[in-house]
C-alpha cells in the first residue's frame, strides 16, 4: 500500500525526498519546545488553511475542475459545527461535531456537485456557479442579525458571526496551544500522506486522465462524473474540516469569512503554489498564510493587494506556479547529471500543460 | 385594479432592468472571447465613482453617467490591452487575472479613499397610482436597460463592425483570414463590456451607498444572468433576464430580497443540469 506514496502524479520521491519530510517533521514536532506559545497558536492557525487549500489542488490541479466555492464548504461546516457544538452541549461531543460538520460539508458538496456535474457544465461555469453559491451564502448569513434566526439554542447573530461554541474538547481537557498544534500536525500529515496516495491509486490515474480528456477517459470506459464528482466531493470536504476547525480555534465564526475577498485566497494559494501538485501546494500555501499574516498586522487591504498583485504575477509570468517552478529549478540543478537514468517524474512537465485549454 | 397590474409590472423591471445592466458588459465579453471578466464588479464600481465625482464637481447627472460609461470603457480597453489579450488561449487563466485585479483595485481604493464617501441622493422624485407610491427613476432605469438592448441590436446586427465582430466570434481564424482585424475587435468589444458595467454603475450610483466592495452585489445577479443565458447577448442574456426577474419578483414580494436572491441560485442551478450551454442553445437551435 505504501508503494503509493511515490508515483507519477506526485513530484518528489526517493530517499531525498522523504529525508527532507522527515526532517521538515521533525522541525515541526518539537517547535513548540522553543516557541511561545503565542506562535505556536499562530502556527495551528496557518495549519487551519492547509486542509482547504490541498482540497483545491485536488479538484483544480488533479481533477481539472477549477472550484472557486472552497469557503462555502468552509462556511458550511464552520457554522455547522458552531450549531452542532452549541445544541449538543459542549465536551466530548465536539469531537462529534467536528465529523459531523464535515460530513454535511460533503454532502452539500455532493448535491451542488450533482447537478453541475451531472449537467456537464465546463471550466468557467464550474467556476462562477460556485462563486455565486459562495456569495449568496455570505449575503444570506450577513442579514441572519434578529433573534429569529436561530438553530436550537445557536444564534446566528448577523455580520457579527456565531460565537459561543466549545472548542474541541476531549472529556475536561480543551485541545489548544500545544495540543491543538499537535493536532494539526498529525491531521496534515495525515491528510498529505492519504492524497499523495489516492491520486497515485488507480483513482486518481482516472482522476488525471479525466482532467487530460474527458472524452478519451470515457471512451476508456469510466464513468467520469462519479469521478469528478468523488473529487469535488473530497476536495471540499477538505475546505469543511478547514471550516470546522477554524471555528473551534476561535470560538466564532463570520459570513465575512466566506464571502469576498477570503473566497478568492484559496486561488491564490494554490495558483502561486503550482497547482499540479501537492508538496508545492502544501509549502507555498503555508509561507503565503505566514507572508499575509505578517503584513496583516499592518494593514489588511496591503496584504490583500499583495495577494491580488500575486494572483496576477503568477497567471502572467509563471502559469504553473512560482513555488513548484522554483523547486523544479533547484532540483533539476541538483539532479541535473542524473537525468538520463530514466527517472521520468521531474522532467516529465507535459502533464502540466493541458488543464488550461 | 389597474394599480395592482401596474405594480406587478414596476417590480419586474426593476429586477429585470438590474439583471440586464449589471450583466449585459459580462455577456458581451464572454460571448466574444469566452472570457469571463472578473473584475466586472469593479468596473461597476468605477462607473458608480467617477459619476457621484463629477456631479459633485457640479456636473448634470445624464452627463456624469455618459463620461463615467466612457471612463469605464477606456479602461477596458487597457486593461484589455495589458492583460486579457496575452491570455485568450487559457480563459480560465484570464478569469484568474482578471480576479487578481479585481482584489488590487477594490483593496486599494479601501485604502486610498477609504470606506464610504457621500451620495447623491436618488433623483426624478416619485409619483403616485392608486394606493401606490412609485419611484420614477426605477423606471428610468427600465428605459435605459430596454435601450441598452436595442443599441446593442443595433451595433452587432446593423453596422459594419457587427458584421465583423459576429463572424469573429463564429470563427476567429477564419474571420482573420478574411480580412477581419479581430484583434481590434476584440479590444473594442472589451471597451464596451466595461462601458456597459461603468454605465451599470453609473445608473445605479444615486440609489445605492459607494463603498468600493458594490461591486460584489451585482456580480452575482451578472454571473447566474450569464450563466443561464448562455453565450449569445441578445437571444441569451435578455430571456434569461425575463425568466429570471419572474422568479425574482414573485419571491421578492413574498419573502423579501435575500430569499429572492437564494430562490434564483436555486433556479439556475436546476436549469444548468438541463441546459448547460444555456437558454441561448436551445434558441439559436431553434431558429436555425
Amino acid at each position: 500500500m505504501f508503494k503509493l506514496l511515490d508515483g507519477p502524479q506526485t513530484l518528489g520521491r526517493g530517499r531525498t525526498f522523504w529525508s527532507c519530510f522527515l526532517v521538515v517533521l521533525a522541525a515541526a514536532l518539537i517547535y513548540p519546545v522553543f516557541a511561545d506559545s503565542y506562535d505556536v497558536g499562530n502556527f495551528s492557525y496557518f495549519l487551519i488553511w492547509v486542509f482547504m487549500a490541498l482540497g483545491l489542488c485536488l479538484m483544480w490541479g488533479y481533477g481539472g475542475m477549477l472550484s472557486f466555492g472552497q469557503t462555502f464548504f468552509f462556511g458550511i461546516s464552520g457554522y455547522a459545527y458552531g450549531v452542532l457544538a452549541i445544541n449538543m452541549g459542549g465536551g466530548s461531543t465536539t469531537i462529534a461535531a467536528l465529523i459531523l460538520s464535515v460530513f454535511i460539508a460533503m454532502i452539500a458538496a455532493g448535491i451542488l456537485g450533482y447537478f453541475m456535474i451531472w449537467g456537464g457544465i465546463n471550466g468557467i461555469f464550474f467556476g462562477i456557479v460556485t462563486l455565486s453559491a459562495t456569495l449568496v451564502l455570505a449575503f444570506f448569513l450577513g442579514q441572519t442579525a434578529g433573534p429569529e434566526w436561530h438553530i436550537g439554542a445557536a444564534r446566528l447573530n448577523g455580520f457579527n458571526g456565531m460565537k459561543g461554541m466549545d472548542p474541541l474538547t476531549i472529556g475536561d481537557f480543551y485541545i489548544e496551544g500545544s495540543a491543538l498544534y499537535y493536532v494539526m500536525v498529525a491531521l496534515i500529515v495525515i491528510v498529505y500522506i492519504a492524497l499523495r496516495m489516492l491520486v497515485n491509486s488507480r483513482i486518481g490515474n482516472v482522476i488525471v486522465a479525466t482532467r487530460e480528456n474527458p472524452q478519451r477517459a470515457e471512451m476508456l470506459g469510466y464513468d467520469v462524473r462519479k469521478y469528478q464528482l468523488l473529487t469535488f466531493t473530497i476536495g471540499s470536504g477538505l475546505a469543511g474540516l478547514s471550516g470546522a476547525l477554524y471555528t473551534s480555534w476561535g470560538q466564532f465564526i463570520t459570513p465575512s469569512s466566506i464571502g469576498l475577498p477570503a473566497a478568492a485566497m484559496p486561488i491564490v494559494w494554490v495558483a502561486f503554489s503550482g497547482r499540479s501538485d501537492l508538496t508545492a501546494t502544501l509549502v507555498g500555501s503555508f509561507l503565503l498564510l505566514f507572508g499575509f499574516q505578517t503584513i496583516t498586522v499592518y494593514s489588511q487591504q496591503a496584504a490583500l493587494v499583495l495577494m491580488g498583485t500575486l494572483l496576477l504575477a503568477t497567471v502572467m509570468l509563471a502559469p504553473h506556479g512560482f513555488v513548484l517552478g522554483i523547486g523544479k529549478l533547484v532540483v533539476d540543478r541538483w539532479t541535473g547529471r542524473r537525468r538520463s537514468d530514466g527517472t521520468p517524474a521531474l522532467a516529465d512537465t507535459s502533464r502540466l500543460q493541458s488543464d488550461e485549454t | 385594479m389597474s394599480a395592482e397590474l401596474f405594480s406587478v409590472f414596476y417590480q419586474f423591471a426593476d429586477v429585470f432592468a438590474f439583471l440586464i445592466l449589471s450583466a449585459a458588459g459580462l455577456a458581451i465579453v464572454f460571448g466574444m472571447m469566452g472570457v469571463i471578466n472578473m473584475a466586472h464588479g469593479e468596473f461597476i464600481m468605477c462607473g458608480a465613482y467617477v459619476t457621484v465625482g463629477l456631479v459633485k464637481l457640479g456636473l448634470p447627472l445624464a452627463i456624469a453617467q455618459a463620461l463615467a460609461a466612457l471612463t469605464a470603457g477606456l479602461i477596458g480597453v487597457a486593461v484589455e490591452y495589458l492583460i486579457v489579450r496575452r491570455l485568450y488561449k487559457r480563459p480560465l487563466d484570464s478569469l484568474l487575472a482578471t480576479w487578481g485585479l479585481s482584489l488590487i483595485v477594490t483593496q486599494s481604493m479601501l485604502l486610498i479613499v477609504g470606506s464610504s464617501i457621500t451620495g447623491i441622493g436618488t433623483p426624478e422624485g416619485s409619483f403616485a397610482i392608486g394606493g401606490y407610491t412609485f419611484s420614477t427613476y426605477r423606471l428610468v432605469l427600465f428605459a435605459c436597460a430596454v435601450a441598452v438592448l436595442i443599441g446593442l441590436y443595433v451595433i452587432f446586427m446593423k453596422t459594419r463592425f457587427g458584421v465583423m465582430a459576429r463572424a469573429t466570434m463564429q470563427n476567429a481564424a477564419m474571420a482573420k483570414a478574411l480580412g477581419a482585424r479581430t484583434g481590434r475587435i476584440y479590444a473594442i468589444s472589451f471597451g464596451i463590456g466595461a462601458g456597459l458595467a461603468g454605465l451599470c454603475g453609473a445608473l445605479y450610483a444615486p440609489t445605492m451607498t459607494l463603498i468600493p466592495t458594490m461591486g460584489a452585489t451585482f456580480v452575482v445577479e451578472s454571473f447566474v444572468t450569464v450563466v443561464v443565458g448562455g453565450a449569445n447577448v441578445l437571444l441569451g442574456t435578455a430571456p434569461a433576464a425575463v425568466f429570471l426577474a419572474m422568479i425574482r419578483m414573485a419571491l421578492n414580494a413574498s419573502y423579501g430580497q435575500i430569499i429572492g436572491q437564494i430562490g434564483m441560485l436555486f433556479a439556475v442551478i436546476l436549469i444548468i443540469r438541463v441546459l448547460p450551454e444555456g437558454l441561448s442553445s436551445v434558441l439559436v437551435r431553434r431558429g436555425r
